[in-house]
C-alpha cells in the first residue's frame, strides 16, 4: 500500500534512528486545475468519502478541500461516542453499518483509531425513561444489534461511582447497554483516513475555502476557492454547521438549522469509568478518556450560532447533573470547556443525498451525534456520489423526505444525548 | 451567554427568554393552494443564516411577550431589537 506502512517492524526500525525518518502521513499537494470528485469539507466525514470513493469506486482524481485543517472542526471537537442503538429501521441499519466499519477501521486503514468497545449505557429515570428504553432495546435486538436492559443492582456494579439510591435527585431506575459501543480516539479517526485516502491517490488540500459554486447549464462545473477556481464533474459537499452556507452558493434551501454544541473535560484521573454513561432525561453524558480526563458533553443551545461557543447556563445544567449521577466528581477541575457548530435537522436524521442540481451532492443533518457515523457515513455517501444514486442504507435519507412527509424522527427516540 | 433588551420589561438575563426561531416566517394564507414543495419549503427549509439573523424570542420568565431581534450569529452580537409587527431596523425584511 505504501513504503512505510505501520507495523512493530517499522517501529522498530524507526527507533534505531531516533524516530527522525518516518515519512509524512499525507502530501500537501497543489490544487490540479480540475478532478472528477471535488469533496468539499475534510472532516471525518469528507475524509472517510474520499477514502471509500478511492478504496470502493472508480472515480477518476479526487481531491478533498479543507477551509482550515483537516479534523479542525467538529472531528476535533465532540466526545467520540461510537453506538449504533437508535430506534427507527433505517436510523438503526445506518449506525449499524458504521459500526462493524468501526470493528474493522484501524486494520483496514492501517492506522490506530483507538476504537475501544467499553459499551454505552443510557439511563432511565422515571416509568416512561424505561418504557422507551424496553422500546428501544427490543427494536434494536430485532435488527441484530446487541442491547441489554439493565437492574440498578447492574448499573451499580459496572460503574461504582454512580449514585443509583433511591433518594436520588435523579434516580436511576435502569439503563439499556450496548456492549459493542463505545468511543474512538477522535483526532486518529480523521489522520488514518487523510492518510490512507493519499495513499490511494486523494489530494488533501488545506487552507482552501470553497466560496463558490460554479455551474453550466444548471449542473455542476467547479468550486471557487481561496485558492482559485478548481473544475470538477461531482462536488460532493461535506461541511456539517455550514451546510445552509454551501447550500446557498447553489441557490438551495436546507432544512437544517446551526447551533453550538458545547462539550467539556477535566483534568486526568485515576481509571474511575470504563464505560460510557448517557442520560437523556438530565442531558448529559460522561466517558473517560486513555488520558484520563473526564470527557462531558452538554447541549445544544437553543439560538442559532455559528461562533463555536456556547452559552454558560448549558454547562452549568449540564455539570449540575453529572455531579448529581456522579457525587464524587464534585471536586473534579475542568481543564477545557468548547462548542461546535452543528447543524440540526427537524427529524434529527441527517441528509445524505442528491440535489436538484445535477452533479452536486450533500452529505449534512448530522446534528449532535455525527461522529458516531464517520466510516458508515463516508461509505454510503461515496456510493452515492459514485453511483449517482443512493444505497439503499441511505435512501430513506434524502432531501425528498421533507416534502414527501416521510421523516425518520429520531428525536427522544435514540437517546437524544449524543 | 447573552444580554436580550426586552422591548417592554428593558435588558435582562438570556435565561429568562426562550428562543422562537427564524422571525417573519409567514404561514401562507392557502395552504391547500400550495405543491408539496411549497409547503415543505414554508414548514422546514430555514435561511439559517451566517451573519444578521431576524429572530424571534419569547420573554417567558418575565411578560411572556414575543419580539424580534437582529443578531449576528457569529460574534452573537445583537444589532436591535423591535416589536412584532415593526419593520427591523435598517428597513429590510
Amino acid at each position: 500500500m505504501r513504503k512505510n506502512r505501520y507495523s512493530i517492524f517499522s517501529l522498530a526500525r524507526n527507533a534505531v534512528s531516533y524516530h527522525q525518518d518516518w515519512s509524512e502521513a499525507w502530501h500537501s499537494p497543489e490544487p490540479a486545475p480540475s478532478y472528477d470528485v471535488i469533496v468539499v469539507g475534510g472532516g471525518g466525514h469528507g475524509l472517510a468519502t474520499a477514502y471509500y470513493l478511492a478504496a470502493e469506486h472508480d472515480v477518476g482524481r479526487i481531491a478533498v478541500l479543507e477551509k482550515g485543517w483537516i479534523g479542525g472542526g467538529n472531528t476535533g471537537r465532540n466526545t467520540t461516542i461510537v453506538r449504533s442503538n437508535y430506534l427507527w429501521d433505517e436510523a438503526a441499519h445506518l449506525y449499524e453499518k458504521s459500526l462493524k466499519l468501526w470493528e474493522g477501521l484501524s486494520q483496514e486503514l492501517n492506522f490506530n483509531v483507538m476504537f475501544s468497545q467499553r459499551g454505552v449505557m443510557n439511563l432511565g429515570h422515571n416509568l416512561q425513561d424505561m418504557r422507551d428504553i424496553y422500546r428501544r432495546s427490543n427494536a434494536n435486538r430485532l435488527n441484530g444489534i446487541d442491547s441489554e436492559i439493565l437492574t440498578p443492582a447492574e448499573i451499580k456494579a459496572k460503574v461504582p461511582a454512580m449514585n443509583v439510591s433511591s433518594d436520588a435527585r435523579y434516580p436511576v431506575l435502569g439503563a439499556s447497554f450496548q456492549p459493542r459501543g463505545g468511543v474512538a480516539r477522535h483526532d486518529a479517526v480523521a489522520w488514518g483516513f487523510a492518510r490512507a485516502a493519499d495513499a490511494r491517490g486523494v489530494d488533501i488540500i488545506q487552507n482552501c475555502e470553497v466560496t463558490g459554486i460554479r455551474r453550466e447549464k444548471g449542473a455542476v462545473c467547479g468550486v471557487e476557492t481561496t485558492r482559485g477556481y478548481i473544475g470538477a464533474k461531482k462536488v460532493a459537499v461535506v461541511v456539517a454547521g455550514h451546510a445552509s452556507v454551501l447550500a446557498d452558493m447553489a441557490e438551495l434551501r436546507f432544512p437544517v438549522e446551526s447551533h453550538p454544541l458545547q462539550a467539556l473535560v477535566s483534568e486526568p484521573l485515576k481509571p474511575v469509568l470504563d464505560t460510557v454513561v448517557m442520560s437523556n432525561a438530565v442531558h448529559g453524558y460522561v466517558s473517560q478518556s486513555d488520558k484520563g480526563e473526564l470527557v462531558i458533553g452538554a447541549g445544544i443551545d437553543a439560538y442559532t450560532g455559528y461562533g463555536q461557543r456556547g452559552s454558560f447556563s448549558i454547562i452549568e445544567g449540564n455539570v449540575a447533573a453529572i455531579v448529581e449521577l456522579f457525587p464524587i466528581f464534585s471536586r473534579v477541575r475542568m481543564l477545557r470547556q468548547w462548542g461546535g457548530i452543528v447543524d440540526v435537522c427537524p427529524d434529527a436524521c441527517p441528509i445524505i443525498s442528491k440535489t436538484p442540481v445535477p452533479g452536486l451532492y450533500f452529505n449534512c443533518g448530522w446534528g449532535t451525534g455525527g461522529f458516531k457515523a464517520t466510516p458508515g457515513s463516508g461509505w454510503v455517501f461515496a456510493y452515492t456520489v459514485a453511483k449517482d444514486e443512493p444505497h439503499q442504507l441511505n435512501a430513506a435519507f434524502d432531501l425528498e423526505r421533507f416534502t414527501t412527509g416521510a421523516l425518520i424522527d429520531e428525536h427522544g427516540a435514540a437517546g437524544v444525548a449524543h | 451567554m447573552l444580554q436580550i433588551e426586552c422591548p417592554w420589561c428593558g435588558a435582562r438575563d438570556q435565561e429568562e427568554f426562550q428562543y422562537g426561531g427564524e422571525a417573519h416566517i409567514v404561514r401562507p394564507e392557502h395552504p391547500e393552494s400550495l405543491t408539496d414543495l411549497q409547503w415543505a419549503d414554508y414548514l422546514f427549509n430555514r435561511a439559517n443564516v451566517k451573519g444578521v439573523h431576524a429572530e424571534q424570542w419569547c420573554h417567558t420568565a418575565g411578560c411572556r411577550r414575543w419580539f424580534n431581534v437582529l443578531r449576528d450569529t457569529v460574534s452573537y452580537k445583537i444589532l436591535a431589537v423591535y416589536r412584532p409587527g415593526e419593520r427591523p431596523p435598517g428597513g429590510e425584511e
